[in-house]
């Protein structure tokens, strides 16, 4: 400001002549000192809790990575090798059991000839799950009719048999394991999207009938806990349709899960219709758009975008919530495990814990590559509102 | 809507209508539950013609034309655009909306689409137009409001102003015979209500039959044909500008005025 003409007036007016300086940014303390002092040991509540963690984990991940790896049993053919011995004392989880019954927790009883079948289930459920999940995948119209069109017949045909097409009929009761886990799941999502969208559109409806049918639906089956639903799908059910018709276990227990998925799937698309600004719908409408391009072209797009992660949470929910179906007396994964952790070649002490420990194992990692997809999504939203 | 005898006019009723008129409003009346937003409006638009409509905000300007592309109900009165009646038949409001462009306060551009996808949009899925003549239409327009180069990017990377251009453009891409504004610069920072301005000027010296609702006195000077002036829902005085600015006859417009204008 010395350069400034000196004057009366030099006080309350300032005219700029010189850019200001470009500084460089004062340097953060740094240092893993520093790092530990910030956030381990910030205040007395901060080291008294950092000290509670570590010792937690001092008590429990040894001991569990002793049983896991350590002190497991990886290989042998019967309850011999399991048993504590004078090489292994204290002998840990009996991973040669699970390598044994592997196939049975897979396929459950499918018969072992047809086997390749339910591979090719699988193969397709991994590439259209993977088209459907992948935001940036070429043709995802396309994508999504082979996931809610194609992909239920095909698996339906492939899996239950025809013999028109010369595939030899399996009973659903011959299906079992992760298989059976993994078409209850899918089922109820490639239901309860569809499903889950049009009651929450009913819900919002102006039509009194619609709305208050879609409300009347969607709070009573929430209302209701899934296993009520299931025992009500697998014993009621037969009541009301004439025994000839009379609808296959699995089936009926598949008809209990996508009833009681759809009426999640309704809320939690409702949310996602709520968010979508009324200028959006009047700026369709007033482009002569009609009230279904709008919502295909328009409203759905943007709010099932930022349903994704609410989407995957109730995903991982009915994931485990599937395990549910082993009381209507279906073989799913656990069901598989529960069968092989009795068989008396493999009578040990650890047998059991070892089968729950798979299946947690197991579910542990399908559920959290679940929630980490939903974790990148909501990243990848809030980015582009910044964007 | 629709308690009058000329509403549910057939197509013979309609053809009878003048040609030279765009859009005829008569004895408007509308209700907000008990509240009156808009009583006895008569307003004739001529084709070609430029209505700049104003007055202090909660006046019913907006709503006025809202009601003439069907995004407000109305329960009294009578409108018909370009010969067709404003009935609560879908198939009559889907025809009013494809021949009314409206372009909106907050832009309302369709976010998860690019720039040129939301030009496309309606000429593909309700004009039935092939994909590659939609395109070619849609950077014909932003090349008009100049924007061509900014085709392939989302609204959210655009200014509020190239998002209000857009915006004009995706209503024209419709060939609409009436393009309606409705408070088309509200929302903009200072810096970009010029360009919008500009943009609007332009379109009025090709002819087009434009309604706008705003406050911008010098664009209501510049282009329009008469400006209306409206409170408490009720058209309050209608002349051309010059009259309007230096001679205001109504009390309430002399009011206005003299708030607005210092």
């Amino acid at each position: 400001m010395t350069d400034l003409a000196a004057g009366p007036e030099s006080h309350v007016a300032f005219v700029r002549t010189t850019p200001a300086p470009h500084v460089a940014r004062p340097p953060l303390p740094g240092g893993p000192l520093h790092w530990v002092r910030a956030n381990l040991f910030a205040t007395p509540l901060d080291g008294a809790l950092t000290i509670l963690v570590i010792l937690l984990a001092w008590w429990t991940v040894p001991p569990l990575l002793d049983f896991l790896i350590f002190d497991a049993v990886w290989s042998g053919s019967g309850r011999d090798a399991c048993l504590p011995s004078a090489q292994n004392p204290d002998p840990g989880a009996c991973w040669a059991f699970v390598r044994t019954w592997f196939s049975f927790f897979i396929y459950g009883p499918y018969p072992l000839a047809e086997r390749w079948r339910v591979d090719v289930f699988f193969a397709l459920l991994v590439f259209g799950t993977a088209w459907m999940l992948w935001l940036d995948a070429p043709r995802r119209d396309l994508g999504a009719a082979f996931f809610f069109l194609a992909l239920p017949t095909v698996s339906f045909v492939l899996l239950r048999g025809s013999t028109t097409i010369g595939l030899e009929v399996i009973d659903t009761a011959l299906w079992g394991g992760l298989l059976v886990t993994l078409v209850v799941a899918s089922v109820g999502i490639v239901v309860s999207l569809p499903l889950g969208i049009l009651l929450a559109l009913g819900r919002r409806s102006t039509m009194p009938a619609v709305r208050l049918l879609s409300i009347g639906f969607i709070e009573l089956v929430r209302g209701v806990p899934l296993i009520t639903v299931l025992f009500m799908a697998s014993v009621m059910l037969p009541l009301f349709v004439p025994p000839a018709w009379s609808p296959d276990k699995l089936l009926r227990a598949l008809v209990g899960i996508a009833i009681f998925a759809s009426a999640y799937m309704a809320e939690v698309v409702r949310a996602g219709l709520a968010s979508i600004p009324k200028g959006q719908y009047e700026a369709a409408r007033a482009l002569g758009l009609g009230y279904w391009r709008m919502l295909a072209l328009v409203v759905l797009p943007q709010a099932l975008r930022v349903t994704i992660p609410n989407i995957v949470n109730n995903t991982i929910a009915l994931f485990k919530d599937t395990t549910l179906v082993f009381f209507v007396g279906i073989f799913d994964f656990l069901r598989t495990i529960e069968i092989a952790r009795v068989d008396p070649a493999w009578a040990t002490p650890v047998t059991s814990t070892t089968g729950y420990a798979f299946a947690a194992i197991c579910y542990f990692v399908a559920c959290h590559f679940m929630s980490r997809y939903a974790t990148g999504i909501e990243r990848r939203l809030a980015a582009g509102d910044r964007r | 809507m629709g308690v009058t005898t000329e509403t549910r006019a057939d197509p013979a009723a309609t053809a009878a209508a003048p040609a030279d008129i765009a859009v005829k409003i008569s004895g408007l009346y509308k209700w907000f539950g008990e509240f009156q937003v808009l009583a006895d409006v008569d307003l004739e638009v001529a084709r070609g013609e430029r209505i700049v409509i104003c007055g202090p905000s909660g006046s019913g300007k907006s709503t006025l034309i809202r009601c003439i592309n069907a995004l407000e109900p109305f329960q009294r009165g009578s409108i018909v655009v370009d010969g067709v009646s404003v009935t609560d038949d879908l198939k009559r409001i889907d025809e009013v909306r494809r021949e009314v462009g409206m372009v909106f306060q907050q832009f309302n551009l369709f976010p998860h689409l690019t720039v040129l996808q939301n030009c496309t949009l309606a000429p593909i899925h309700v004009r039935k137009m092939p994909r590659k003549e939609a395109e070619e239409i849609a950077m014909r327009y932003l090349a008009r409001v100049r924007i061509p180069e900014q085709a392939g990017k989302y609204p959210a990377q655009l200014s509020g102003g190239q998002q209000q251009r857009v915006a004009i453009a995706r209503a024209l891409c419709m060939s609409p015979k009436i393009m309606m504004f409705d408070e088309p610069t509200s929302a903009l920072d200072p810096e970009m209500v010029k360009e919008v301005l500009d943009t609007m000027v332009e379109l009025a010296q090709t002819g087009m039959t434009m309604l706008c609702v705003t406050h911008e006195m010098g664009f209501a000077r510049q282009v329009a044909d008469r400006v209306v002036f409206m409170d408490a829902g009720q058209i309050v005085e209608v002349n051309t500008p010059e009259a309007f600015f230096t001679s205001p006859q109504h009390e309430r417009t002399k009011l206005f005025l003299g708030q607005i204008l210092g």
